[in-house]
């Protein structure tokens, strides 16, 4: 299921770049998010912001990735590269669909959309990452978080 | 994600363990709906054990409210971590439901 030069490496190597292709099976995710933050060294020493924040972030971009982008077809694919560098951790997760305009999902804290059952998994993205961006086609996002301390919207430092 | 439900005093209280997540939440809401459609309308769910909820699962919780409401009734929220809360909070569904901080507390209020 997890394609890794380096499969048994654990907490104490040294990792600044993790490759996975994940199949389209949401029961997959939990395992595939386990999976990095046990493999992520500096993930380990950001404590609440990793533990949170990026861990809800990128498991919101694995589901929104197979639920809508892959749109639960088993046959395709996702792809997820996590590279640490430069202060940040970014994730790119990448789907086989035809991608989607971001712009067009609505705001679900609205009073009409409150009870909207979806559409708070690029809502939690936006709010819990320092950087969400799109592809042009829409079938990628890329999730930056700065490593080193800063505002964050935990603390109280971004608007709602 | 495992989930006991116990009765008391015409209160159905589920009470979830691990995380309600994409890959479980259908579990969660198939058993809700199975003793609403038994009768039952007082309904507390507790997350004492819960980590991690996720944007489906939020779905899930906002979803089963509307359908216990439409049927006279009332779904209530009980000791959210603050992880849990936190992500209540971003999403202004602290704002739909009652949450307390114990589950004896939701089961002595309704």
């Amino acid at each position: 299921m997890i394609h890794s030069d380096h499969p048994d490496e654990t907490l104490s190597g040294m990792e600044n770049e993790i490759v996975l292709e994940l199949p389209t099976d949401v029961r997959s995710i939990e395992h595939a998010v386990e999976y990095v933050m046990r493999r992520c060294n500096a993930c380990a020493r950001q404590g609440h912001r990793l533990h949170l924040n990026f861990r809800v972030g990128l498991t919101e971009a694995l589901a929104n990735a197979m639920l809508y982008g892959n749109g639960h077809d088993p046959s395709k694919r996702v792809r997820v590269e996590i590279v640490v560098a430069n202060g940040e951790i970014k994730a790119r997760v990448t789907d086989q669909g035809v991608g989607f305009d971001p712009a067009a999902v609505p705001d679900p804290t609205t009073p009409e959309n409150l009870l909207n059952p979806g559409g708070r998994g690029l809502f939690l993205m936006r709010q819990l990452l320092d950087e969400v961006s799109f592809n042009d086609q829409g079938n990628q996002v890329t999730l930056v978080l700065r490593l080193d301390p800063g505002p964050s919207v935990l603390e109280g430092g971004a608007p709602a | 994600m495992s989930f006991q439900v116990s009765q008391s005093g015409g209160i159905t209280l589920v009470e979830v363990e691990g995380q309600l997540i994409v890959g479980n939440r259908q579990e969660l809401k198939q058993k809700v709906l199975e003793h609403l459609e038994g009768g039952e309308r007082k309904f507390v769910i507790d997350f004492s054990d819960t980590g991690y909820i996720d944007s489906s699962g939020l779905g899930v919780l906002v979803s089963l409210s509307k359908k216990i409401r439409e049927q006279g009734g009332e779904l209530r929220l009980s000791s959210l971590n603050e992880d849990l809360r936190t992500l209540f909070e971003l999403t202004k569904l602290d704002t739909l439901f009652r949450i307390a901080d114990t589950k004896e507390e939701a089961l002595e209020g309704f």
